[in-house]
């Protein structure tokens, strides 16, 4: 069986004003379904960039991105939007929860999307709340969740439509080392017990020995990680 | 409806910002119920429904000027003319400036002419037998508790009498009712003899003020106006005929063009609500962007994102709206049964309603179209990460 996510030559290049910044130069990648991958590097070397075209949430300026099969780099904008309901799970940073929804509500949200009925979609959100371990904080707004227990809320929601592909941004970084160990092993429950695909980006050595391996990020291209040490030796 | 709980609670991420944008809008519609009442009382005074079967004959120069009695035999000799009848203004004053209302000498057929005055038939009789008899309007007499067989003095302040007093006596001999509510304000006057005014007045003697002629055949009118200003041609007197409505339309823009002054002052508070609601919901997107990025993150398309904001900017309006028409209605139906016929408004019905919440959704688009643009155009990559 092939790659889940194949990318080719992906290159993207940002323009401010008359300056050209290349933050992706020609990457290629292959993630296998079922992978738990790491996505380390320093700050700006464009971790966040290559997370979000995987994603789906941005197109690249060259090559290539196919995710199981399908050539996303060539979907328009509605397209990506709907192509993404169904097959990818975000969860980010600073957990962007709606901040006047309960925890129910919250997760429930992508079901929206779906041709669900009602009492549907309250069941799926239960059952992802109860995943999380949250069944419990179900009517809570996220106000009154510690950050931990929010980003495993935000982890429900990516995971409530079923999709085959979670992308993390930094999942743990705003978290203290007891949640982020609950939230790491968490992920790592997902990726072997509900096969889900996970690339996570990480700030965080610890973080990235959850995965199953991590790849280096440096000024836009990946490196190996002998030469990663190497360089983080220098 | 699966996205109503996102709107409302939307609406409601500010409590205090919000109830206050619902007082302003709130404020707004009252306001428009208030005024549009009292407009479309205005509007229809000139559209009673008798009104079309009766011409009005009055001096060519100005309604203050007086035309001659003898003309009376004349009109009704005009072909078309069913009836004729007259009235001159009287203006007198009941105890205080303040208690004004109408006054008016009239002759004895006056209440045939105007058939939708209902004077019972013994009242009548004793209007027409009673030299000093004066009928009033039924919400005229509850104003000031008068009743049948009462004398009431009026302050002449047009037209004393020939001894020198300016105190004119009448006997009380009968309340009229007007049938359609909504012509209330018709209750509020007074008439008596003019042979009685006339003969006792120290000037203007043998003149009356205007002739009123009802018309068999409504289609006919501007033929037969054309027949009684021709009788007066090139005379010193020369009239002016012209429809009971079209007179009272002109009568009441003599003092102002009601419809004008509360139509510009609901452009200048629809304008203030305007920006004033816009700014709102701009601040209401703007700090929200964050939680519209999760939400096209998750895959809602663009319409989505901008239908939820339009949603929520007509939801405000419609809200505040309706809490305004509400109170107007509230409001309108207190000051009709507390002060009657003085002010002329209509209650709040549903041409005011649908006309209010065709404006709460207008406004709403209007209001919501910006930030929704906003929302739904960001590119949800640069607000993830804050830029
Ligand atoms: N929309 C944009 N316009 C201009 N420059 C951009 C844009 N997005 C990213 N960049 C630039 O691209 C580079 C890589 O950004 P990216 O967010 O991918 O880095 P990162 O590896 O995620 O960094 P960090 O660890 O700090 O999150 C940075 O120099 C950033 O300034
Ligand atoms: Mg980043």
């Amino acid at each position: 069986m092939g790659a889940l996510v194949e990318i080719r030559s992906l290159s993207k290049v940002y323009t401010r004003g008359r300056q050209k910044v290349e933050v992706l130069h020609h990457v290629d990648l292959d993630i296998a379904p079922g992978d738990f991958l790491a996505l380390m590097g320093p700050s700006g070397s464009g971790k966040t960039t290559l997370l979000n075209l995987i994603g789906g949430l941005d197109s690249p300026t060259e090559g290539s991105i196919a995710v199981g099969g399908e050539r996303i780099d060539r979907l328009g904008q509605s397209q990506l939007a709907r192509w993404r309901a169904s097959h990818v799970g975000f969860v980010f940073q600073f957990y962007n929860l709606l901040p006047m929804l309960s925890a129910a509500r919250n997760v429930e949200l992508p079901l929206l999307l779906t041709k669900l009925p009602a009492a549907k979609r309250k069941r799926h959100a239960a059952v992802a709340l109860e995943l999380v371990g949250l069944a419990d904080r179900a009517s809570h707004r996220p106000g009154e969740l510690s950050g931990g227990q929010q980003q495993r809320v935000a982890i429900a929601r990516a995971i409530v439509s079923d999709p085959t592909l979670l992308v993390c941004d930094e999942p743990t970084g705003d978290l203290d080392r007891q949640s982020a160990a609950e939230v790491l092993t968490l992920l790592q429950r997902l990726n072997r017990d509900h096969g889900k695909t996970i690339v996570m980006v990480t700030h965080d050595p610890k973080a990235a020995e959850y995965a199953s391996h991590t790849l280096h990020l440096d000024k836009g291209s990946l490196v190996e990680p002998v030469e990663a040490a190497a360089q983080g030796a220098s | 409806m699966k996205y109503f709980s996102l709107v409302w609670s939307a609406l409601f991420r500010r409590k205090t910002r919000t109830l206050f944008t619902l007082l302003s809008i709130m404020a707004a519609f009252l306001l428009f119920g208030l005024l549009d009442s009292v407009r479309g009382a205005f509007a229809n005074a000139g559209h009673s429904v008798v009104g079309a079967s009766r011409l009005i004959t009055i001096s060519k120069v100005s309604f203050m000027f007086a035309l001659p009695k003898s003309l009376y035999m004349r009109i009704q000799s005009v072909p078309g003319v069913a009836e004729v009848t007259y009235a001159n203004w009287f203006g007198g004053i009941y105890q205080d400036p303040k208690n004004f209302f109408a006054n008016e000498a009239v002759a004895p057929n006056f209440f045939d002419v105007y058939s939708e005055f209902k004077l019972p038939a013994g009242e009548l009789r004793a209007f027409k037998e009673t030299r000093t008899g004066a009928v009033v309007g039924a919400s005229l007499a509850k104003r000031f508790h008068w009743k049948i067989g009462e004398q009431i003095p009026l302050e002449a302040t047009i037209f004393p009498q020939n001894g020198g007093s300016n105190t004119w006596t009448f006997d009380l001999v009968g309340i009229y009712h007007v049938a359609n509510r909504r012509e209330e304000s018709q209750e509020d006057a007074m008439f008596f003899h003019w042979k009685y005014f006339d003969e006792a007045r120290a000037f203007g003697r043998g003149d009356v003020g205007w002739y009123i002629e009802k018309i068999g055949q409504p289609k006919e009118a501007d033929r037969i106006a054309q027949a009684i200003d021709a009788i007066s041609a090139n005379s010193d007197h020369e009239t002016k005929t012209q429809s009971e409505d079209a007179f009272q339309s002109s009568f009441v823009s003599q003092f102002a063009d009601i419809g004008l002054i509360v139509g510009s002052i609901m452009g200048a508070v629809f304008f203030t609500l305007i920006l004033l609601t816009g700014n709102t919901m701009a601040q209401a997107v703007r700090e929200r962007i964050p939680e519209l990025a999760i939400l096209k993150t998750i895959g809602f398309p663009n319409r989505s994102v901008l239908a939820l904001v339009l949603a929520e900017s007509v939801l405000l309006l419609t809200l505040g709206g309706v809490a305004g028409l509400a109170l107007a209605e509230f409001a309108v139906s207190v000051i009709r049964t507390r002060l009657g016929a003085q002010i002329p408004m209509l209650p709040v019905g549903l041409a005011i309603w649908l006309q209010g919440l065709a404006l709460t959704v207008l406004i709403g688009l209007v209001v919501g179209a910006l930030p929704a643009r906003r929302g739904m155009r960001l590119r949800i990559v640069d607000a993830l990460a804050g830029r």
